[in-house]
């Protein structure tokens, strides 16, 4: 970018994608891709089965090298899967701290970070022992850890049932909120990117299909009237009309 | 709960509808585990002393030729002499050294070797077809090699049951590491864990279940490896107070022997589980949640 173009009132950038294409063979599945995402931006990806989401997420995890185009993300960023993809060999804490150099340091913020997800006590528990939100929470400490710029959210609560999955929903914000990386949630759940994200963006086909901000108040109660226009337009793009 | 026996047909109210009498309480119907105080290691053992109770009984009434089926009495006559001489103690000792040989030498290097194949292409590309062909071949060819590279005193013996331990650690513990959740690698990767972290604290613990698996059945075939190997110029051992035996037809002394080779494989078995029960705690938790 020539540095006359360069915009000083935008915020800086955590990720940018210019022109990403992937494929699998004849299949493609990222077709040439444009995307940029601020530094403290929640972004939903939102796309039907195979619309090539997570394999985006994948290629800003550095999980898959092999593609064509531009991407840049931070240094710093943290993963949560649809599984928790816990060592089960290891205690909570430990699977905080995997990967990172060990010392009282890490160990401090890690039990910190549990603190923040509410399972403190939980620290000496083997991960087999945990119910399923208790693991996806544990994950999600592990995330946090890392002080990431970008977090990626590849599906997290997925797994998960109704209730809990609106408990998490609730964590996600409250944490989002105090320590704002740039998010990148990966989902199919429309009112899951609407509660949680300030942008929800579509995938079709590879390419980017809409591209919109929400705009509702702090409360992001689903009974605005806003709230259910934008759903329904979502919805619409991907291909669903409710009766 | 009352049970009360009618005539069928009266328990139906006048009106025909069941009444609140017709209900079961689901948890008497339900099947339950009927509690014995002795613990389940030692329930376990009933089948063999039924089988031992009429086997002796067979035997006192004289359904068995004793010089065919010794009695259990007898049997039992036999392993306190060989015990009051010492020789049971002595070979049992010789052959016990040889096995603990053979399995130091076999599990590190059926642990190295699985590691080797199992964390590398080239590696897996170097060992795997080798140990393949290794499994094929029957202690019965490789004991006459073994004999010509080594001659005929302890080193060919230890060597062969080394060899069949290799095999059992090397395969389990190979395709252990390798059925590794990949999901659990990806996740360790993308938190930074460099290959030597990865390798410690994702790859070995996860094939640790592999290996002791390896474990388990390289501790049964080293004892049968071991009776093989001691027919061949062995002075003390097991398997020349078998050869033995078997000269002089001391049907009662092979029973022996049979008994301490039982003794000696639950013996194994109960190391083996000693050391699931140590290294895999983690597991435990989940069993017992």
């Amino acid at each position: 970018m020539a540095l006359d173009q360069l915009d000083l009132a935008a915020p800086p950038v955590a990720v940018r994608a210019v022109g990403v294409t992937k494929a699998f063979g004849d299949h493609v599945v990222l077709d040439d891709l444009h995307l940029e995402i601020h530094t403290g931006e929640f972004v939903a990806l939102l796309g039907r089965s195979g619309s090539g989401k997570s394999t985006f997420l994948r290629i800003l995890a550095a999980l898959d090298g092999e593609v064509q185009g531009e991407v840049r993300v931070p240094r710093r960023r943290a993963v949560v899967f649809q599984e928790p993809r816990l060592l089960p060999w290891q205690r909570v804490l430990r699977n905080v701290t995997v990967g990172l150099t060990r010392g009282r340091e890490t160990q401090a913020k890690a039990v910190a970070a549990l603190d923040e997800v509410g399972l403190a006590a939980h620290r000496k528990a083997w991960p087999r022992t945990l119910s399923g939100g208790e693991a996806q929470r544990v994950a999600l400490a592990r995330a946090l850890v890392r002080e990431p710029e970008l977090l990626l959210l590849d599906e997290p609560f997925g797994a998960l049932d109704a209730l809990t999955r609106i408990r998490m929903h609730a964590l996600l914000r409250d944490l989002y909120r105090r320590h704002r990386p740039a998010v990148l949630l990966v989902t199919h759940d429309v009112d899951e990117a609407i509660t949680l994200a300030d942008r929800v963006i579509v995938l079709q086909h590879g390419r980017i299909s809409l591209d919109v901000p929400v705009d509702l108040d702090g409360s992001r109660s689903r009974r605005q009237p806003a709230f259910a226009e934008l759903r329904s337009r979502l919805l619409f793009e991907l291909g669903v009309t409710e009766p | 709960m009352n049970l009360v026996l009618r005539p069928p047909g009266t328990h139906l109210s006048a009106a025909g509808r069941p009444t609140e009498e017709d209900l079961v309480d689901p948890t008497r119907l339900a099947t339950r585990r009927h509690g014995s105080r002795l613990p389940r290691s030692v329930q376990r053992l009933l089948g063999p002393v039924l089988l031992l109770l009429a086997w002796q009984a067979a035997s006192s009434w004289g359904l068995f030729d004793e010089r065919q089926v010794p009695s259990p009495a007898s049997v039992l006559e036999a392993g306190r002499d060989l015990l009051r001489s010492g020789d049971l103690q002595a070979h049992t000792l010789a052959s016990l050294g040889r096995v603990l040989k053979g399995l130091a030498l076999g599990v590190s290097a059926g642990v190295v070797l699985a590691a080797v194949a199992g964390l590398s292409r080239l590696g897996e590309n170097i060992v795997d077809a080798n140990m393949e062909i290794l499994r094929a071949v029957p202690n019965f060819a490789l004991l006459p090699v073994l004999i010509a590279w080594f001659g005929i005193d302890e080193q060919p013996k230890v060597v062969l049951i080394a060899l069949t331990v290799v095999v059992a650690v090397y395969i389990n513990t190979y395709a252990a590491i390798r059925n590794v959740d990949a999901g659990l690698v990806e996740a360790a990767r993308t938190f930074g864990a460099g290959r030597w972290e990865m390798v410690r604290t994702v790859v070995l613990p996860g094939a640790l279940p592999g290996f002791l698996v390896g474990l388990r059945l390289a501790l049964t075939g080293s004892w049968l490896a071991l009776i093989f190997a001691e027919t061949v110029n062995a002075p003390k051992g097991l398997g020349r107070l078998m050869t033995d035996a078997r000269e002089y037809f001391r049907l009662d002394v092979i029973f022996v022997l049979l008994t301490v080779y039982a003794v000696l494989g639950l013996l194994s078995l109960a190391l083996v589980r000693f050391l699931e029960g140590r290294l895999l705690t983690w597991r435990r938790a989940f069993d017992g949640a």
